[in-house]
């Protein structure tokens, strides 16, 4: 395999399938510390120059870890579907980019062509598209799901309620709930972080949530994201659990490093469709982003963009209900700043939705990135634009729990307001007949979590 | 009655004010000059634990829930508005929590606070702050430099090695170690323990203490750092011990001390308190982290 380029006069040349994608690749803090980025602005260029012009065929016969290794390469193999693969083959990196943006290209189109993709295919187009291509090409693609509600339509963008409570306090995540609820927070899913991980305490906010979904009849779900085979115990012991959670890396060693494997999840998601009290048929949660591979020691030189993409490929087996990166939780090592943090986001939404899951984001920083509230409300401006499904909801952007930031309870009504966006409809008729919205707008009532202490 | 019991009484009769304004829609205008001749405006610290307390809620529909309802979390619940977004008091209020993390981050601990610890300083392999957020791993090797002045000045194969380290907020030092210092100081040495020649490290990370101890050789190194800070608390500081840290120990093998700080932690004098007795308990077991525990839950 030759790859190589001139530009402006000089030679580049690239050693493999893997190296090339990486030295393509955004400038990211964390394929540097990798020792994988392009050395230049202009190599960068140059490998995105050659890497348009590598057909598709050959990048799926160049995973980045190699299919007897690995069991999320082998994952996302053989569920490639081999008749629409046959018809994109031959496409180049370069023409399907261009087959993304084409105005006669529709969404049914690119859902068919997803199933024909492996990881470090779509991870290849999102190296040569720009933020407003990522924007673009993403907001022609829906994919919507259906757990108690209906996430992903056109139109609609929803939010996670995440109350989360330093000590997983029953009364302050119930308080912290409602304030949410009065905001118009939740309908992606009642979702916390506990910070003990035991069945008891898990078990304990699954029956909290639960009972407030029921006293006020919210159609959503709740979750706890504690480990998955913390979830599945409390499942057997009959906790009642909407959707079931877990973090996924990219490789089967970094998936390892999360305790997790194809195998335990396959039995997670048979045991959420017989356990969950939600109708589904979409009953599993999964955050991703990018870098865990490279911070498990388990990125097989690969750069974070293709193990971000690799996750996605793996994750559409067990049909989700909803999928987020947290794009900026990692920290600066990885993602430095907020263009960065911003790019990452764009292109793990993208990515997830040309995958065809159901994808939302955590738009969010730590105080060591160079980043501020300002940066992630752009993302979430951004994302709203390109059809992100949902964002996090947290009590001022402040999470009590986590020690990071991302959006708030407001921002979730604020980009329904100013862009003309509703919640999820089955949650905005609930919210209107207690009087909470009207056409899309938040009530006088709304803002205000003692409205829920009347039940 | 304190002032910050007033300070609440008067805007909360200012805002019951507003609310009897209940049909108007722009800004209530207060009684006061149009210019600025005699303006004065002497504000409140908004960051008080009481005025963090204060209801942003206009007009809520149950007043006492909802107090109880704030207070059950520390989260920033019952903030309010304005139209979708927040209230500018809330808004501002986060702002100024996230700005002080900020200027705890990039500070730089003064020499006022080494000097009167006699504490001089050396630096990490990490060149700058950019490059000690970029690449963890130089922030904990120490530079050729440093290696070589901590050779020339430094007493070897104390029983404890005491360093100071930046890490990722330099208000933590200065704000905690003139208390903390002189209590380990003085501990250490009425239990009849020998103590190495102090330093601070700048653009340092907690495994530097392993790269210490190749040049100092100690049995116990101690290394007093900022932590990262968290929303409102900047000046958080940790202290690791760890027994004879050499290359490839890992936290596994250290003890630690968290969020010592006078803003709602472990006040730094009775931590440092805690720092001797755990040094000693180090020294008696000639172990540290996951071995010192196992030891100590079988002889207890």
């Amino acid at each position: 395999m030759l790859l190589r380029t001139k530009l402006f006069g000089e030679t580049h040349e690239f050693g493999g399938i893997t190296e090339l994608l990486a030295k393509a690749n955004e400038e990211k803090s964390g394929d540097q510390q990798a020792g994988i980025a392009a050395r230049s602005a202009s190599e960068r260029v140059a490998a995105r120059l050659v890497l348009a012009e590598v057909p598709l065929g050959v990048i799926r016969e160049n995973p980045a870890v190699p299919y007897d290794e690995d069991e999320v390469t082998r994952v996302i193999d053989d569920a490639v579907n081999e008749t629409v693969f046959g018809e994109i083959k031959g496409w180049t990196v370069g023409d399907f980019r261009e087959w993304l943006l084409a105005d006669t290209t529709t969404a049914d189109m690119i859902r068919r062509v997803s199933t024909a993709l492996t990881g470090e295919m779509v991870a290849g187009v999102t190296k040569l598209m720009s933020n407003l291509d990522l924007i673009h090409a993403a907001s022609k693609i829906r994919v919507s799901a259906h757990c108690q509600n209906t996430i992903g339509l056109p139109g609609t963008l929803a939010s996670r309620n995440q109350p989360n409570h330093p000590t997983d306090s029953v009364d302050g995540i119930r308080a912290t709930l409602y304030e949410g609820l009065s905001f118009g927070s939740g309908d992606s899913v009642i979702g916390i972080n506990p910070a003990d991980d035991s069945v008891g305490s898990v078990s304990r906010l699954l029956d909290m949530t639960y009972d407030v979904i029921t006293k006020w009849e919210i159609p959503t779900q709740n979750c706890l994201l504690a480990h998955v085979s913390t979830q599945m115990e409390a499942m057997r012991r009959g906790a009642p659990v909407g959707l079931v959670f877990q973090s996924l890396a990219g490789s089967q060693k970094a998936m390892d490093a999360f305790g997790v494997s194809v195998g335990l999840m396959d039995e997670a998601y048979a045991m959420a469709q017989k356990h969950c009290w939600t109708a589904g048929p979409n009953y599993l949660y999964f955050e991703t982003g990018q870098g865990t591979a490279l911070s498990a020691d388990a990125h097989y030189g690969a750069d974070q963009l293709v193990m971000e993409a690799r996750i996605y490929g793996m994750a559409k087996r067990w049909h989700p209900f909803q999928v987020n990166t947290v794009v900026g939780f990692i920290g600066p090592e990885y993602l430095y700043d907020a263009v960065q943090i911003t790019r990452a986001g764009l292109e793990d939404h993208f990515m997830g939705k040309l995958t065809g899951i159901p994808m939302g984001c955590d738009a969010c920083y730590t105080n060591h990135a160079k980043a501020t509230q300002n940066d992630i409300e752009n993302l979430a401006v951004l994302l709203s634009a390109a059809g992100c499904n949902y964002f996090m909801g947290v009590p001022m952007g402040d999470d009590a729990m986590l020690s990071y930031q991302c959006t708030s309870y407001h921002d979730a009504p604020s980009l329904r307001q100013t862009l003309g966006l509703r919640p999820l409809p089955e949650f905005e008729r609930w919210m209107e007949d207690l009087g909470l919205i009207k056409d899309g707008r938040l009530t006088a009532r709304a803002g205000d979590a003692s409205f829920f202490l009347q039940r | 009655m304190t002032t910050p019991d007033i300070d609440a009484i008067v805007q909360a009769v200012l805002r019951e004010l507003r609310a009897d304004h209940g049909g108007t829609t722009g800004p209530t205008a207060l009684a006061g000059p149009a210019t600025g001749d005699g303006l004065v405006i002497d504000l409140p610290d908004p960051t008080t634990e009481q005025a963090r307390r204060t209801i942003g809620v206009q007009d809520p529909m149950d007043p006492e829930g909802l107090r109880n309802l704030c207070a059950a979390t520390t989260a920033r619940l019952g903030v309010g508005r304005a139209g979708p977004r927040p209230r500018t008091a809330s808004l501002l209020l986060f702002q100024a929590d996230h700005g002080v993390t900020q200027d705890a981050i990039y500070g730089v601990v003064p020499e006022e606070v080494k000097a009167p610890l006699n504490l001089f300083t050396v630096s990490t392999q990490a060149a700058d702050r950019a490059e000690y957020l970029l690449r963890p791993d130089l922030g904990r090797l120490l530079s050729a430099e440093a290696k070589t002045t901590i050779a020339e000045r430094c007493t070897k194969s104390p029983d404890v090695q005491i360093c100071v380290g930046d890490g990722l907020s330099a208000a933590a030092i200065e704000s905690n170690l003139a208390d903390i210092y002189p209590v380990i100081d003085q501990g250490l040495r009425s239990a009849g323990l020998t103590i190495g020649t102090p330093f601070f490290i700048e653009n340092c990370r907690v495994g530097v203490m392993n790269d210490v101890n190749t040049v100092i050789d100690a049995k116990v190194v101690l290394l007093l750092i900022g932590e990262r800070p968290g929303l409102g608390i900047a000046d958080a500081m940790s202290a690791y011990m760890g027994f004879h840290p050499e290359p490839g120990k890992t936290d596994a093998e250290r003890d630690l001390i968290c969020m010592i700080t006078v803003h709602g932690g472990t006040n730094p004098l009775e931590a440092g308190a805690y720092v001797v007795d755990l040094v000693r308990t180090t020294l008696k077991h000639g172990a540290s982290g996951v071995h010192l525990r196992e030891l100590t839950s079988a002889t207890t």
